[in-house]
Parts: C-alpha cells; sequence; structure tokens
C-alpha cells in the first residue's frame, strides 16, 4: 500500500494502529475509497508503463543501439501496451468514474458496493498476475518469460509452437481476470445511474459525465465479453486441443484479429468517452457557461457508441478482406468523426462568448482540444483504406494513437487530476507546479509524436528493436527520445506537485471553482456517504440555481 | 490590449501553441521532401514509382488537403477564441450571458462534415476498387512470396526460379506493361509486405493467400521491411527489390535456373554441406540438400546480403553466419552449426562458388 493511501486515511483516522488502516482500505466498499484505490493502482502502473516507454525508446535512440537485446525489447512494447491500457488507463477512468458519479447524481453510494470492491481487487489481481509473468512465465520450457506477443497478441503467434512456455497465459488469463472486473464495475455505474439518481434528475437533468460514464459502460459490456470469449478460446487452444486461431491445423488468424478488434476499437471509445466527460464539465465552468447542444452532446455520444461499434476492421486494411469490406469500414470510420467533430465544435461553443479562467485544469483542456483534434485528422487518414494501406503498421499510426492516448486522454486526466483533487483531498494542487508541469509536458509531447509520424511516412514499420542507419530515420528517432524524458520530467513534476499539495497545500473548501454541479455541495473530501439529506435538483446545474436565484436555469428547461 | 501585463503571458501561451503546431506541419513537409526524387536509399511513400503506389499518393495528397483545411479552420476558431474571450484584468465579475446552444450551428456543423466523409468515401472506395481489383494481363510476372521467421521465400512458377530474400522484377513500360503479381503466403506467423515506393503494404497471413501488384517505372533498387510484428526478428526481415531492365531481367532469370556450380576443387565444402545438419533447412540444386525451412542456397552468392537484409554477403560475414548467427540476428532460427575450423573453411569456400 503505497504511503499516499495511508496518509489519507490517518487525516480521518487519528490514533489508529496502521493495521487497522489497512485492513479498513482492504476492506472498504465505500465507492470514493474505491475510487481512489484505483486512481493510486493506475498511477503506480503508469510509471511502470513509462519506465517500459522510456526503455524502449534508449533503444530506439539510434541505429544498431544494444541497449537491450531484441527479446527484452519485443517484451517490453508488449508490456507497455498492455500495462497501459488495461492497468492505466482503464482503472484510471473507473476510478474517477467511482468517485464521481454518485457524488454528481447526488447518491449516497453505488449500486452493488461489494461488486465494486470485488471489481477493484479482480483488476488489480489481474496486474499483479501480468507482472508475475516475469518471474513464472518460464514454466516448463524457459523460453522466455514476460509476454512478447505484442499487445495484440495476434495468432499464430500465440500458439504453443511459437510461445513455447507460460508467458502467453499470463497474458491472457491477467487480462481475462481484469475483464471481468471490467465488466462488474461497468455493470454496477449503470445500475447507479438509471436507478439512484436524486430527486428531480431527470435522464435530461443528468450531468454529461454521468451521461458518458452511463455510455461508456453499455460499451464495455459489450466490447469486453468478445475478448474475454476470445481469451478462452485461445486458451481452449492452448490447453485442450482447440484449433480455432492454431493456423497449421487448419484454423484462423484473422478469427482472432476481428475478436480482438471488436473489442480493441470500440476500447478506444471506451477511454475517451470518460474524458470528454471530464472536457464537458471542465469547459464550462472555467469558461463560465454551460455547456453548448446539451442535448445535442448525449446525441452524439450515444452516436459514437453505436457507430464505434462497426468500425473495428479498420485495423485489418492490410489484411486482405477485399475492396468491399474495405470500403465499409472506411464509410463507419470516416462516419464516426461527425458526430466526435459536433463535440469539438460545441466545447468550442462553450468558449464562445465565455470569459476563460485559464487555471490549470483549462489549460489541459485547451491542451486537449487541439491535440485530439490533430489526432481526429489523422484518423480520418488512417480511416481511407487506401491511404491507410501505406500509414498502417507504421510509425505513423505509433504517432497517431499516443495522439489519441497521450495528447487526447492524458491530457484530460491530468486536467481532472487538478479539477477533482481539492475536492478527494480537501487540498489544492501547487497553481505553480501544475503550469510548470502543462509547459514541460505539452513541449515534451509535440516534440515526441509530432515527429513520430515522419518516420512512419519513411517507411520505419512499428515493433522493430532496431534499425538500418541512412534511411532518413536517426535524427527523428534521437529527438522522439529526448522528448520522451522531457514527458518524463513533467510528470515527475506532477506527482512531487500530489504529494507536496496534500501536506501543503491551500485549503480548497467546498466549491474551489465556483462549479454547478452536486460534488460541490458536499465537503472536501466528501463525508461517508456524501450528503446528510439526499439533495433535491430542479436543472442541470443546480449550484447554479442556488448561486443565482435571482436568474436559475430551472426557469429555461 | 487594455492591460499589457495582465495578459502578456496568455498571448505568450497561445503563440507557443501556435508554433509548435506550425512547426510540425513545416517538419512533417520537410520530412516528405529529405529524400532527393531518384534516391531510393530513403524509402519514402511519398515518392511512388509504381502506379498501386501513385494512385494512392494521389488520393493521399487530397485526403491531406482536405484534412489540412480542416485543421486550419477548427485551430483558428480555437485559438481566436481562447485570445478573444480570455477573463481580462479588471473583469466586473459578472458571468458572462449564459447560452445553452443553438440549433442551426449544430446542425450545420453535423450536414457539412457528413458531406465531407461522403466526397472522402467515395475518393477512397475509386483507389480502392482500382488497386484491389485489378484484372492481371497475361504478361504479368507471377511471383509467389512467402513469409518466413524471418526471411522471404520467392518462387517464379512460370520461370522456374527459387530465390530468397532479394526480389528481382522486370520493369514495366506502360507501352508494353509487364506488371509483377505477388501472391503472398505464410509458412509460419503473420508478416506483410511493404516498399513504400512501390505499393501500400499487403500482410501475409498463414491459410489466407492474399494477392497485390506492382508495376515498377524505373530501374533501381527499392528497400522496405517486414510491417507486421512476427517475432523475435521481425526488425531484421528486410525487402530488397531489384527492378531491372527487361535485358537484365532475361538474364537474371536464366543464370537463377543454372543447377548449382559443382567445383571439383570444393569437394570437401560439399562433403560437410551434405553430410552435416545444413540439408534438413536449405537446397542446392544438384545435390541431396532439399530442405525448405531456410532460403535456396544454389546461387546464393548472386545475392548481396545475407540474413534478410541484416548483413553484407561477404565471406567473414558468411563464416561468422554459420558460426556464429546470433551475433548477426540474434534469435533468428539458423542454428550454431558447431564445425571444426577445417569443416567450417572448407564449407565456406564451397558456398562461395553458388554463384
Amino acid at each position: 500500500m503505497s504511503p499516499d493511501v495511508m496518509a489519507i486515511q490517518s487525516a480521518d483516522a487519528a490514533g489508529r494502529s496502521w493495521t487497522e488502516v489497512l485492513h479498513e482500505w482492504v476492506t472498504t466498499v465505500d465507492h470514493k475509497r474505491l475510487g481512489v484505490l484505483y486512481i493510486l493502482y493506475a498511477l503506480f502502473f503508469l510509471v511502470i508503463g513509462g519506465i517500459e516507454a522510456t526503455i524502449i525508446r534508449i533503444q530506439l535512440m539510434r541505429p544498431h543501439n544494444d541497449f537491450v537485446s531484441p527479446q527484452v525489447f519485443n517484451r517490453m512494447f508488449t508490456m507497455h501496451g498492455t500495462t497501459m491500457i488495461f492497468f492505466v488507463a482503464m482503472p484510471v477512468l473507473f476510478g474517477f468514474a467511482n468517485y464521481l458519479v454518485p457524488l454528481m447524481i447526488g447518491a449516497r453510494d453505488m449500486a452493488f458496493p461489494r461488486l465494486n470492491a470485488f471489481s477493484f481487487w479482480l483488476t488489480a489481481f489481474g496486474g499483479v498476475l501480468l507482472y508475475f509473468s516475469l518471474l513464472g512465465g518460464s514454466g516448463l520450457y524457459g523460453a522466455g518469460n514476460a509476454p512478447d506477443v505484442g499487445w495484440w497478441a495476434y495468432a499464430p503467434l500465440t500458439s504453443r509452437a511459437f510461445s513455447p512456455g507460460h508467458s502467453s497465459d499470463y497474458w491472457t488469463i491477467a487480462l481475462l481476470a481484469s475483464g471481468f472486473g471490467s465488466i462488474g464495475t461497468a455493470i454496477n455505474i449503470i445500475a447507479t445511474i438509471i436507478s439512484m439518481r436524486c430527486p428531480g434528475m431527470k435522464l435530461s437533468r443528468m450531468p454529461l459525465l454521468a451521461w458518458l460514464n452511463l455510455v461508456m459502460s453499455g460499451m464495455v459490456l459489450l466490447a469486453i465479453t468478445p475478448l474475454s470469449a476470445a481469451q478462452l478460446m485461445l486458451l481452449v487452444d492452448r490447453y485442450l486441443g482447440g484449433h480455432f486461431f492454431d493456423t497449421q491445423a487448419g484454423g484462423s488468424a484473422s478469427l482472432w484479429m476481428h475478436f480482438f478488434w471488436i473489442f480493441g476499437h470500440p476500447e478506444v471509445y471506451i477511454l475517451i468517452l470518460p474524458c470528454f466527460a471530464f472536457m464537458s464539465e471542465i469547459i464550462p465552468v472555467f469558461s463560465r457557461k454551460p455547456i453548448f447542444g446539451y442535448p445535442v452532446m448525449v446525441g452524439a455520444s450515444v452516436c459514437i457508441a453505436f457507430v464505434s461499434m462497426s468500425v473495428w476492421a479498420h485495423h485489418m486494411f492490410t489484411v486482405g478482406m477485399g475492396s468491399y469490406a474495405n470500403s465499409f469500414f472506411t464509410i463507419t470510420t470516416l462516419a464516426v468523426g461527425v458526430p466526435t467533430g459536433i463535440k469539438i465544435f460545441n466545447w468550442i461553443g462553450t468558449i464562445w462568448g465565455g470569459k476563460i479562467d485559464f487555471k490549470v485544469p483549462m489549460l489541459f483542456s485547451l491542451g486537449f482540444l487541439i491535440q485530439f483534434l490533430i489526432a481526429g485528422l489523422t484518423g480520418v487518414m488512417l480511416g481511407s483504406a487506401a491511404f491507410a494501406s501505406q500509414l498502417s503498421l507504421s510509425y505513423f499510426v505509433v504517432a497517431h494513437f499516443h495522439y489519441v492516448i497521450v495528447g487526447g486522454i492524458l491530457f484530460a486526466l491530468f486536467g481532472a487530476f487538478y479539477y477533482w483533487y481539492p475536492k478527494i483531498t480537501g487540498r489544492m494542487l501547487n497553481e505553480s507546479l501544475g503550469k510548470l508541469h502543462f509547459w514541460l509536458f505539452l513541449i515534451g509531447f509535440h516534440l515526441t509524436f509530432d515527429l513520430m509520424h515522419i518516420p512512419g511516412l519513411l517507411g520505419m514499420p512499428r515493433r522493430i528493436y532496431t534499425y538500418e542507419p541512412g534511411r532518413g530515420w536517426e535524427t527523428l528517432n534521437l529527438l522522439v527520445t529526448i522528448g520522451t524524458f522531457v514527458q518524463g520530467i513533467a510528470t515527475l513534476v506532477f506527482v512531487a506537485n500530489l504529494v507536496i499539495s496534500y501536506f501543503k497545500g491551500a485549503k480548497a473548501g467546498n466549491d474551489p471553482w465556483d462549479a454547478w454541479t452536486l460534488e460541490w455541495s458536499t465537503s472536501s473530501p466528501p463525508p461517508a456517504y456524501n450528503f446528510a439529506s439526499i439533495p433535491t435538483v430542479a436543472s442541470r446545474r443546480p449550484l447554479w440555481d442556488l448561486k443565482h436565484p435571482e436568474d436559475p436555469d430551472s426557469r429555461y428547461e | 490590449m487594455t492591460n499589457k501585463h495582465k495578459t502578456e503571458w496568455k498571448a505568450v501561451a497561445a503563440r507557443v501553441t501556435g508554433i509548435l503546431v506550425i512547426l510540425t506541419g513545416v517538419l512533417l513537409a520537410a520530412g516528405m521532401c529529405t529524400a532527393s526524387p531518384h534516391d531510393n536509399s530513403v524509402p519514402n511513400i511519398f515518392k511512388s514509382e509504381s502506379t498501386p503506389a501513385d494512385w494512392v499518393l494521389h488520393l493521399s495528397a487530397f485526403v491531406l488537403s482536405v484534412t489540412g483545411f480542416i485543421f486550419v479552420i477548427v485551430f483558428t476558431l480555437i485559438v481566436y477564441c481562447v485570445v478573444k474571450f480570455r477573463r481580462r484584468k479588471g473583469d466586473d465579475g459578472h458571468e458572462p450571458p449564459q447560452v445553452y446552444g443553438s440549433n442551426q450551428m449544430e446542425l450545420a456543423w453535423t450536414v457539412i462534415p457528413i458531406l465531407i466523409v461522403i466526397v472522402l468515401f467515395l475518393a477512397t472506395a475509386r483507389v480502392l476498387h482500382s488497386v484491389e481489383d485489378a484484372p492481371e494481363p497475361s504478361t504479368a510476372v507471377d511471383i509467389t512470396v512467402i513469409g518466413h521467421q524471418y526471411w522471404w521465400e520467392y518462387r517464379y512458377p512460370k520461370l522456374g526460379v527459387v530465390t530468397a530474400n532479394e526480389l528481382h522484377v522486370p520493369v514495366s513500360d506502360p507501352a508494353h506493361p509487364t506488371p509483377t503479381f505477388l501472391k503472398l503466403l505464410s509458412a509460419d506467423t503473420d508478416h506483410s509486405f511493404w516498399v513504400p515506393q512501390l505499393a501500400g503494404k499487403t500482410d501475409l497471413i498463414p491459410n489466407h493467400p492474399n494477392e497485390m501488384w506492382i508495376d515498377p517505372h524505373d530501374a533501381g533498387l527499392y528497400i522496405g521491411q517486414c510491417a507486421q510484428y512476427c517475432g523475435t526478428q521481425h526488425a531484421k526481415m528486410l525487402l530488397s527489390v531489384y527492378v531491372d531492365n527487361p535485358e537484365e531481367f532475361a538474364a537474371w532469370v536464366s543464370a537463377q535456373r543454372q543447377p548449382a556450380n559443382q567445383d571439383e576443387k570444393e569437394a570437401a565444402g560439399r562433403h560437410v554441406f551434405e553430410t552435416t545438419a545444413c540439408l534438413n533447412c536449405h537446397a542446392v540444386g544438384g545435390t541431396n540438400g532439399t530442405g525448405r525451412f531456410g532460403p535456396d542456397l544454389t546461387h546464393l552468392m548472386s545475392r548481396h546480403t545475407l540474413a534478410s537484409g541484416a548483413a553484407e554477403n561477404t565471406r567473414e560475414n558468411l563464416r561468422l553466419w554459420i558460426e556464429n548467427p546470433d551475433a548477426i540476428k540474434p534469435g533468428s532460427l539458423m542454428p550454431a552449426m558447431k564445425l571444426s575450423e577445417a569443416d567450417l573453411d572448407a564449407l565456406v569456400r564451397y558456398l562461395q562458388t553458388l554463384r
């Protein structure tokens, strides 16, 4: 257990022994504590995944580098991808959802508190199991330890012939476990939002954060289940003599691809929708205006969920599906751009005519807006199947999806950290350190991921542990690596800010940002069970109504 | 600006972001232009030398200009908002007018993107159809490409040639087109054939034959490499495509069809080849070595590189490759042969006669 957790606890449980405190945290079913556990767990793995990224980048700093062996490099990119998606992005977003959804809909806890705890510990177990492969993966064959099959684990690379030992089994079972955890949490979020809203909070008055998490949870149910099914089929192949994906016995490699990507692409939206949610809460508050076009924002989110379920095979444009299938997945992929574009324009509409307060959460939100725009546009290029035949599987793709995940999701998350940290801890994050963090990270991010597009255009494929000199890739790769270190330093500033502000930060009070949603009506941190009396709301911005009795929102709804 | 001090950093912030993004664009453009037109040693998707790559290039120019235009519009809008609607010094503390939305605006930014999507889709579908559904002319050269961990096997069924790692194809003169049609198979895991100047990539998937075609306009060497992660040595599965003039190509084919050189002076080396594990994996025409797990060695010395482009084909490298493959390509499936010094020297001398 990290010192942070201990510290949070000791504040409200002075005089208890650390074993009692530990016991309380391990057995907790409180949505706020579970939220904090999810977030701390994800931060821990963020550091691990970051170290793996650094090893990858040091190796690629110059051609024919021998910092690590090819075997180690392949394990690093497999573990980096798996860790960042399943044990950083998913848990941290579930953590925020856990913490915020009940507070924002005026509920005292999640619908199923025990399921909530069970899901967290299952996910946590998955992460530990994945990393236990470093010790236990050799198995009887002594071949390899951590998984080295890439985070998509394409068949037939995962069959016994090509992946002896147990490293692929650790990958499979770890994801199976965390997948069941995700399904549990998704069911919980849906049940909570459907049945636990406070009086007056109709679906049409729900904060967008709750809406987006509802949509996201629905997608989790639809997307994680095929992945879990495929994992089970893979285990059947490996241990019970099945031939689903075993090409040497007539199985199908592309079947695995379909299973994986019908999870894998919705997964991107599972990650980005909660980030849209953060933006839809932060941008209005720091522009001092309500969200522009609330009903359209809700509609666009639901639309994204539906359309994104039919785009998976754009990851397979080079697999040889034929021109008709490729055309179909081109139009569905490009179509997702429409509701996504609506969202960007509506956020701009929210800023338009406002009075922008450039606090750190807003800086990260503006970074998100511009970077997500670029990520979307490179996504359009990749969505055009013919253009993608040149771009896919190259560093252009790596740059594109890091633009989504770092430039979009991580920037939105940083914004969310600065915005809700006062609510969670009762103290403000330091503003100057926050600005340093923002600018350093922005520079590092652009140095790394802007330049990373170019080697892809010059024919550099992804997942290579080394490359030949003289192809125009050297300087770019060196600069990309330097950018990684700048991002690393910026992340250390962020972690320092989290720790220092926890002890020394200014007291936050209930409502430091003069915001409008229900979580700011209770104390910081909120008491157990959140609200002494369940609130009643009459509009989308209950605190605006309270602060402006002369001109309440409820008058217009 | 009412107050320079207060607004200074905000303006700087906006500008720095702007500069960064513009810089990106410039660097992207610069990156596309680094290679000189006929320097094929640097692969580049914007220097197409073959019809499928040309078509994709035209499409990409169109897609890039549409997305570039969208970027400029939206980025300008965001910067304008950030500068114009910042909270100013001496703000009266009143909330700005509360606007909840506008149906007309929202309809506009739904319909316009839909139109753009339709246009981009039609442009893409046209190129997809032209590239993927092109009929094979009778003058085409057929080649079967088989991806192996971690090398390329090339078989010319009509010409009776089998070779590895270095592909030879004829130039295709637009007046008398002789395109090359590649049938893509895999012996083990997934691979992907990508020579950026000749065509977009197509994967080699076991149990799933694929096809692609190229018709290079100019003679020369074009390089690329395996693009789909296929295992430990995915990085050193390099692709070299030699585009030959018709006469050169005919000469190359007839040389490749010759049986292996039988130099009696090197009978000792040949004996080593025929009596050790070499022949389990390698074939040399005219010997009892007919293995197919590794590259065909009948004309080994006609190739410029060893180990799928990992090393130059020199005597030293050849010797090292047999003695300790991990020194060149760690994790490759070629085992260290553990021969005596004398046998190793004899074997290398023999292999060097396989021209």
